[in-house]
């Protein structure tokens, strides 16, 4: 087990560092400078400001230094804020991002797990086929055609919860935003479910509990939930990352302070630092999500083992 | 099961043959038991009626999704005067947009999935067949790809190197094919060992054909469940793109772009999100749906 965690680990560093230089080239490539789109500069300006930022050396000595500067963790100084790093914009943003997106997953979790479990029970009734079928429009509609609803019902029509904006100290805000980013995965966790619920249901050990006389109810939470709940462990982790990198409209449309936004307005005005760290803390935050539910995977299921 | 398909259906089943009873290829197994799956030939109804009407409406329609009409600015949808779908806020005629955005959003569905299944089925085939070394580097650098973050990628790509459709059709395929590559590998490795491509190998088929003749047609079942399912999340992740403003340009127009104009005026004039989001999200659930059925009928798996 440990060597197999050790292992992994040093997997993820190849894929992180190809992560990175491929950012890096990329927005390298890209035409136009970061200081180009402003009103003309004099050109012993531009000058003074790209040796400031180092953009005056060679290709590789800039991502060398990139580099060296990352392991320090230091992302450098945003291009667009004067006077404001990288660092400091993902300091401010990502804890809304990491909250909202918590919020959604737990609540997708509370909603979806009990009707996924429900659907299989009852399966192929009204009641498997109509919350089945429900789950497909949660997967259908987008989140950007919820979030507004959801804001012109309860933030509108009922005055409920703000309707968008951002208090530290204000879980209000939280609510709508979060709900808008769960709905897709209240589907996702209850169709999971119910697949692996009713697979677990067909299998021997269920047929062998219930030929021994064991109460329905305990073949249920005791026998076949454990088993069933396991492809979810591995659903999560890439899930995680993906409320994070997903809550990019849901910044746009609800007005939040999440690094989403602060990545999409760096896109647009070519704030290469900003892009390219946000981008890099997305990879390492999908690298260590996918890493977690696999450890985890091996430590729950007795039968993978290495 | 069996049983309700007799019942339901017995006129589809053909009579067997007393003497040699017909077999029946697995394409004609599937559509019979498709056709036994109602959900699914309803989707297949329902998109059928609009892939009709978005390829028929523009054609005969007398607007087009263009032209601004300024003194039909923002009319509601009303059976008289011809808008049945009203007017959008430059007075141009919904039903028209409406169209145009299934139009576009389907084909760059349908665009992007081809790129995707073909990169994927030929990266996931050649990975599983020729295996050892080979494998394992291809199978690695799928891995990777998987940890990029792709909606941020896709967002650079676009905002760097311009919105053009090409680019979008692109940078959507490039993303969704790791999924099929996985899928492909993990059947091909399960066939290469199947007597007839060791008859193929051994009367000296070389080994590029074994993968396109006859490896891939046998992976086809799962590539047309998996080509079905991305084309929905492709359609998706375009509105997204255009819902960010990167999307397709004005005039032209996708139901992302017609639902993100609609949701800045969700409370003034409803209609104007609520007719593209019905269409998307009716295009997107009748997709994933028949995906579902075809994964019933054609999964080997699910027999």
């Amino acid at each position: 087990m440990l060597r197999y965690t050790i292992a992994r680990f040093a997997g993820a560093v190849p894929t992180l560092l190809i992560i990175i230089t491929l950012a890096f080239l990329l927005l390298h490539a890209a035409p136009g400078g970061p200081f180009d789109s402003q009103k003309q500069l004099p050109p012993a300006i531009k000058a003074n400001v790209e040796r400031m930022y180092h953009l005056d050396e060679p290709l590789y000595e800039q991502y060398f230094r990139y580099l060296g500067n990352i392991l320090r963790g230091d992302f450098g100084p945003s291009y667009q804020y004067r006077d404001t790093t990288v660092n400091e914009i993902i300091r401010q943003g990502f804890p809304i991002d990491a909250l909202i997106g918590g919020a959604a997953l737990l609540g997708a979790l509370l909603i979806g797990l009990p009707i996924g479990i429900f659907a299989a029970l009852r399966r192929n009734t009204a009641w498997d086929h109509i919350p089945m079928g429900l789950s497909m429009i949660g997967i259908s509609v987008p989140v950007f055609v919820v979030a507004p609803i959801l804001i012109l019902v309860f933030a509108v029509n009922l005055r409920w919860l703000p309707a968008g904006g951002w208090a530290r100290s204000f879980p209000l805000h939280l609510i709508l935003p979060a709900a808008a980013l769960a709905a897709p995965y209240i589907a996702y966790v209850a169709r999971l479910m119910r697949g692996s619920m009713v697979e677990v249901l067909n299998s021997p050990f269920i047929l062998m509990a219930r030929a021994k006389g064991v109460p329905e109810r305990l073949v249920i939470l005791r026998h076949a939930m454990k088993p069933a709940l396991m492809p979810l462990v591995s659903f999560l982790g890439p899930a995680f990352a993906g409320v994070i990198t997903g809550s990019i409209v849901i910044e746009t449309i609800f007005g939040l302070p999440g690094i989403g936004r602060a990545f999409v307005d760096g896109a647009l005005n070519r704030d290469y630092t900003l892009v390219l760290g946000v981008t890099i803390l997305y990879g390492v935050l999908i690298v260590a999500c996918n890493l977690l539910a696999d450890l985890s995977y091996s430590l729950l299921d007795p039968r993978v083992r290495y | 099961m069996s049983t309700l398909q007799v019942a339901a259906g017995g006129h589809a089943l053909p009579a067997p043959a007393p003497a040699a009873p017909a077999g029946r290829s697995l394409w004609s197994d599937a559509l019979l038991r498709l056709k036994h799956n109602r959900p699914a030939v309803l989707s297949a109804i329902v998109l059928g009626l609009i892939v009709l009407a978005a390829i028929v409406v523009p054609w005969i329609s007398p607007f087009n999704y263009y032209t601004p009409q300024w003194t039909l600015l923002d009319q509601p949808p009303a059976w008289h005067g011809g808008h049945i779908f009203g007017t959008d806020d430059l007075g141009r005629d919904m039903l028209v947009r409406v169209m145009w955005g299934c139009r576009i959003s389907l084909l760059i569905g349908m665009v992007a999935s081809v790129v995707s299944v073909l990169i994927g089925v030929l990266w996931g085939a050649t990975a599983g067949y020729v295996g050892g070394h080979v494998d394992s580097l291809m199978m690695r650098i799928v891995d990777i790809l998987y940890s990029v973050p792709f909606i941020p990628f896709v967002i650079v790509l676009v905002v760097m190197f311009g919105r053009d459709l090409f680019l979008i059709f692109v940078a959507i395929g490039a993303v969704s094919w790791l999924d099929i590559a996985r899928i492909v590998r993990g059947q091909t490795l399960s066939l290469r060992n199947k007597e007839f491509i060791e008859a193929a190998r051994a009367s000296g088929v070389k080994g590029p054909s074994i993968v396109v003749r006859h490896l891939v047609p046998n992976l086809l079942g799962i590539v047309v469940i998996y080509a079905t399912l991305t084309v929905p999340s492709v359609i998706l992740f375009e509105a997204f793109l255009s819902f960010l403003g990167l999307g397709v340009q004005a005039p032209m127009t996708s139901l992302g772009v017609l639902v993100s104009d609609g949701a800045s005026e969700l409370q003034s004039y409803p209609y104007l999100l609520f007719i593209p989001a019905i269409f998307l999200a009716l295009i997107v659930y009748c997709l994933n749906y028949l995906g579902d059925g075809l994964r019933d009928v054609l999964d080997p798996k699910d027999r």
